[in-house]
């Protein structure tokens, strides 16, 4: 972690705050912190923050606000920073998950590879609690916390055309889960059927940075039950508020 | 959907998408800006027909459709010259036109510039998704139910014709003209320090070529590598429409309004909002050189630019 963040300006109407150069928790809650007091102040002329690891993007309109002014008011957010960060409020996603099988085919080589077996596979990958650092990528894309090491596992050597949406996945030490249907390379170790992405939602992503995400193991039977009732809109996902 | 229909697309074209200016405040959750590539031929566009500047339009993309007109109204083609013409007789561009049920709008040979901008008086009529009409094809959703325009799509208006016609056009000295060479203005940063100075050189020095891999998620260029001091990766970061990324293989790659919102490339600099405009206009095999500029300098260009889009207006309507 730096000692105070870095302000670098970003092309003609954005500055990146960034506060260290890891990928690390404690950094990632003063980016979020830092966002929800900026998203709440509203300066003058800022007009969108996005929170990503260890770094701030605000956009600004130039008309209403200069660079220099603007590096000014966020570093008088900033001194309070520690404050506002004890004060965050953080929920936990379960994300009801169908490992193995059909839904997660690559299982198996990611317990052989591991001298595991695909129980303890999935023990060890839905014990933990993962905070999502971001969202991004693709639309609704989590990036979690790291998995434990003696589950990490290599992407494939060439990735599949179609990873169905809902995928859970493994890569190296990265654990994600694809909100829709796209190529990736990740070795899928099961499935969701939550979804995690509906542009008809007013806030389209389900999960949010700084959520934490525990993967909670669910049968074939469960899952279909689950799907259909998402498919209906009647399923709600637990979400517990701190 | 209920509004006016006034075109059914007869050959969708290559890629012809609805788009306005985007959307704001969602690249929080993976949603990218999107909107037209060259918003200033967008905008002109609407107000020559007597539009809000935010008003959906169609984005056309090289090779244009085919349309007949259901009912008669207004429009205006702005853009890359792609050879409008209306019932094959050459139709005017950058100024209202009137157009009668019957009618065909159809479009020829690429004469310059790469994307056409479409309006149509009241507005397409789609569904608005997260605040905008825009298309975004790989999310699927915006536009006609996210996807490029297709054979038997018929085109609506949000609004019925106005019964007064009117006869707009741009002044002459504010149509820009597209040539195969382009140097657009950067602002170095924000991880231009992942570069040795060799690198940020050949990058301001160099110039680079529009590959074939050049779309609305981004431009892939062909020309001098370009030096990283160890690794070009950093740790996932937001990526703003604009930033040029070098991966591992030293070439750069501008990235447009259809980005991943984040990525883990170094971006060696970040082009500015009026030249990421004219920047929609190039096309696979075009010239692109980058210009350094300072930040203070690149604020008085954009509040020119700014003030410019405002005058368009009153301009347009004087006359």
């Amino acid at each position: 972690m730096y000692e105070s963040a870095r302000y670098l300006p970003v092309g003609d109407k954005a500055l990146l705050v960034e506060f260290g150069n890891a990928i690390d928790i404690t950094i990632n809650l003063k980016v979020l912190a830092l966002c929800d007091a900026v998203s709440r102040a509203k300066p003058l002329g800022v007009e969108e923050c996005i929170p990503t690891y260890r770094s701030l993007l605000i956009y600004y309109d130039p008309w209403k606000v200069k660079y220099e002014q603007l590096v000014l008011q966020i570093k008088g957010i900033e001194q309070r920073l520690d404050e506002l960060v004890s004060q965050m409020k953080r929920r936990t996603a379960v994300v009801p998950t169908a490992y193995g099988g059909g839904y997660g085919p690559d299982l198996p080589y990611v317990a052989e590879y591991n001298h595991l077996t695909e129980e303890e596979v999935i023990r060890i990958h839905s014990e933990k609690e993962y905070a999502v650092y971001m969202i991004g990528f693709i639309a609704g894309f989590p990036y979690l916390e790291q998995v434990a090491d003696e589950i990490a596992t290599p992407r494939l050597k060439t990735p599949r055309l179609n990873v169905p949406a809902g995928s859970v996945g493994i890569a190296e030490k990265q654990t994600g889960i694809y909100p829709m249907e796209s190529p990736g390379g990740w070795r899928l170790i099961g499935r969701t059927p939550l979804k995690l992405f509906d542009p008809s939602w007013p806030q389209p992503a389900l999960l949010r940075p700084g959520d934490r995400v525990k993967f909670k193991p669910i049968s074939e039977k469960e899952f279909e039950a689950i799907k259909n009732a998402v498919l209906r809109n009647t399923y709600s996902p637990v979400i517990k508020e701190e | 959907m209920s509004g006016v229909r006034l075109f059914r697309v007869i050959k969708p074209g290559l890629f012809t998408t609805v788009q306005d200016l985007g959307r704001r405040g969602l690249q929080r959750y993976g949603v990218p800006v999107s909107g037209g590539m060259d918003a200033f031929s967008m905008i002109a566009a609407n107000l020559l027909v007597l539009n809000q500047s935010g008003d959906a339009c169609l984005e056309i993309t090289l090779l244009g459709p085919e349309l007949e007109v259901l009912n008669d109204t207004q429009i205006a083609i702005t853009g890359a010259d792609l050879s409008p013409t209306l019932n094959g007789q050459s139709a005017p561009m950058w100024r209202t036109l009137s157009v009668s049920k019957g009618d065909i709008i159809s479009f020829g040979e690429i004469q310059a510039g790469c994307r056409a901008y479409f309006a149509v008086a009241g507005g397409i009529n789609v569904p608005v998704v997260l605040g905008s009409r825009s298309t975004f094809v790989r999310g699927g959703f915006g536009g006609f139910e996210g996807r490029p325009l297709k054979t038997g799509d018929v085109i609506e208006a949000s609004e019925p014709p106005s019964p007064f016609k009117v006869e707009l056009s741009m002044p002459e000295e504010l149509i820009p003209h597209y040539e195969n060479k382009l140097t657009v203005n950067v602002v170095l940063g924000p991880q231009a320090d992942v570069f040795t100075d060799r690198g940020v050189e050949t990058f301001l020095s160099s110039t680079y070529t529009v590959t074939i891999e050049a779309d609305r998620m981004g431009y892939r260029l062909e020309g001098p590598v370009i030096e990283h001091k160890v690794s070009p990766s950093i740790i996932s970061d937001a990526i703003p429409p604009g930033a040029v990324q070098v991966p591992g293989d030293g070439l750069p790659i501008i990235m447009m309004v259809d980005a991943q919102t984040t990525g883990g490339y170094a971006k060696i600099a970040v082009v500015t909002t009026p030249d990421l405009s004219r920047l929609g206009q190039a096309k696979p095999n075009d010239a692109v050189r980058f210009s350094r500029i300072s930040l203070s300098q690149a604020r008085l260009r954009l509040l020119e630019y700014q003030r410019t889009l405002s005058l368009m207006e009153t301009r347009i309507l004087q006359g």
